[in-house]
């Protein structure tokens, strides 16, 4: 496990220094929100529609930070480096999902503030609970899904396109969920807390299975070719 | 019969799918195959 | 995977080939495919009655139930050839074809079940689609093959592109369950009336019966038939990589030698 911190830390510390989640991505998750509203035109259907809103902007945005982690690897070779060394491929991998995580929380929490400040979501404190669970459980999800395939897509002409492509599908079941969790945590009246522990459930469901997926199949993605 | 256009667009487009991927198949391995010497060839 | 030989590499060589991937078994298979197709379609015109309720429109079903079904056989297909690809490795590159070749097969019939389904629907339900978990399940299904596909044609090394694809196809085996159940919970949210689905209602007689299970057959024959091909087709392309790789590294050396 230490293998997997040194190797998240590294890759934080590359974004620390361009700073790419705070000067580009957030700002571009803010902005597809607010084209959200400018498009639907109407206070109540964007105030109903909020938490399947932000989870929209988060997937969109999202690929754009894990496109970030591999081309940093591939461009001077760092991964092999990495591989031909000691580190297991699983920790590689955890290690990268791990930085994931940290910052698409992030990028998560800034959205949900956008969507109560620019929509007029309100979270009761009785449900703080639930959304701060849903957010982490959601996050993680991606944050699993999009470094796995964007080690699949790694060194591939073409690869923002196909990363969306091929994760994006992916990641719907977790659209659902995060999208009905979050509805239930901003006060629904079709959907009660109690199914949004459900929801929450099946995104720490869906976290866990590609996590070990990811973790199995990091080591067959990164072989270098017989 | 009623319906019968998309009856009739259902099957068509089926089998003509169908068929247009057998031919082409064909034709793309006919052609590579006359480049290729047999013993490239495991199912002869 | 050894080279051709020699000869053949060299350029300029066109050593002349048997022009075929068929053989006695694809001609049999190719043969009883048309025959059987051919009655299907008979069946399905003439021969079955139109339904109770749905009336002529169920004739689609004869259609797009054998398709669906071969689309999932070849999703397993894919799945299968791609897990064992990735455990005998001396075999790896002759499963990949496989997968593929399956794979592109199954993307034509997950689009015919789409577009036959939803002529289908629009004749019961009035509408060409419904979020319903099949169908959407099926979507998901044939746009993750297309991205699988789309990924398979840009790899030029044949062992990378036979590991990627094979851990894309085992992944989209987690996936796909997971959609289907997200879409089932999901849909139970709208306690919409069950959905009419369009073969769940209809009354099967016994030439009706037949009929589909006649059409299934058919379809597994063109199923089989076009993946033989298509991955012979593969091979053949591998090959002519071998081949192509081989006679630039034989001209570079012979470069540095004069």
């Amino acid at each position: 496990m230490r293998q997997a911190l040194v190797v998240a830390r590294k890759d934080l510390l590359i974004e620390w220094r361009a700073r790419l989640l705070l000067v580009r991505v957030a700002p571009f998750a803010l902005l597809v929100l607010v084209l959200f509203a400018v498009a639907l035109d109407s206070e109540p259907l964007i105030l109903r529609a909020a938490a399947g809103l932000v989870w929209l902007a988060m997937l969109f945005s999202s690929l754009m930070l894990v496109q970030r982690s591999f081309d940093v690897e591939t461009d001077d070779g760092a991964v092999d480096v990495l591989l031909t060394g000691t580190v297991e491929p699983a920790q590689v991998y955890l290690g990268k999902m791990l930085a994931a995580f940290a910052q698409l929380l992030a990028l998560a929490t800034t959205l949900v503030l956008g969507a109560v400040v620019l929509y007029g979501a309100t979270v009761g404190a009785d449900h703080l609970v639930l959304l701060v669970t849903a957010t982490l459980s959601a996050a993680w999800g991606l944050s699993s899904v999009g470094t796995l395939y964007g080690a699949v897509v790694a060194n591939m002409s073409g690869r923002d396109s196909l990363l969306a492509l091929l994760a994006l599908p992916v990641t719907a079941p977790l659209l659902i969920a995060a999208s009905r969790a979050t509805e239930a945590a901003f006060g629904s009246q079709t959907i009660d807390t109690a199914s949004g522990w459900a929801w929450t459930a099946l995104l720490v469901v869906f976290a866990v299975t590609f996590t070990a997926a990811g973790a199995a199949a990091f080591g067959t993605l990164m072989e270098s070719d017989a | 019969m009623d319906d019968l256009g998309f009856i009739l667009a259902s099957w068509l487009v089926t089998l003509g799918s169908i068929l247009l991927l057998a031919v082409a198949t064909l034709r793309r391995a006919k052609r590579l195959a006359r480049q290729t010497p047999d013993d490239a060839k495991p199912w002869l | 995977m050894t080279s051709t030989t020699g000869s053949a590499t060299s350029a300029g060589n066109t050593s002349a080939g048997t022009a075929t991937t068929g053989t006695l078994f694809t001609r049999i298979i190719g043969a009883a495919a048309i025959i059987i197709t051919a009655w299907v379609v008979v069946s399905a015109f003439f021969i079955t009655p139109a339904d109770v309720q749905q009336g002529d429109s169920v004739r689609i079903m004869y259609a797009h139930v054998p398709a669906a079904w071969i689309a999932y056989l070849a999703f397993i297909t894919t799945a299968v050839a791609s897990g064992i690809s990735l455990v005998r490795r001396h075999r790896t590159l002759g499963f990949d074809r496989v997968a593929g070749a399956s794979a592109e097969v199954g993307v034509l019939f997950m689009g015919l079940a789409l577009i036959t389904g939803s002529l289908w629907g629009r004749l019961t339900w009035g509408t060409f689609w419904q979020w319903d978990p099949r169908l959407t399940t099926t979507l998901f299904l044939f746009v993750t093959y297309v991205g699988y596909l789309a990924v398979r044609s840009i790899d030029t090394n044949p062992q990378r592109r036979a590991r990627r694809s094979a851990v894309l196809a085992l992944l989209a085996v987690l996936e796909i369950p997971l959609v289907h159940f997200s879409v089932v919970l999901w849909r139970s949210l709208h306690q919409e009336a069950s959905v009419l689905n369009p073969d769940g209602d209809v009354r099967l007689d016994d030439v009706m019966l037949f009929t589909l299970f006649s059409g299934v057959v058919a379809f597994t024959l063109i199923f089989v038939w076009l993946v033989m091909h298509r991955q012979r087709l593969a091979a053949l392309q591998d090959a002519q990589l071998g081949a192509g790789l081989e006679a630039a590294i034989a001209m570079r050396r012979a470069e540095t030698v004069a």
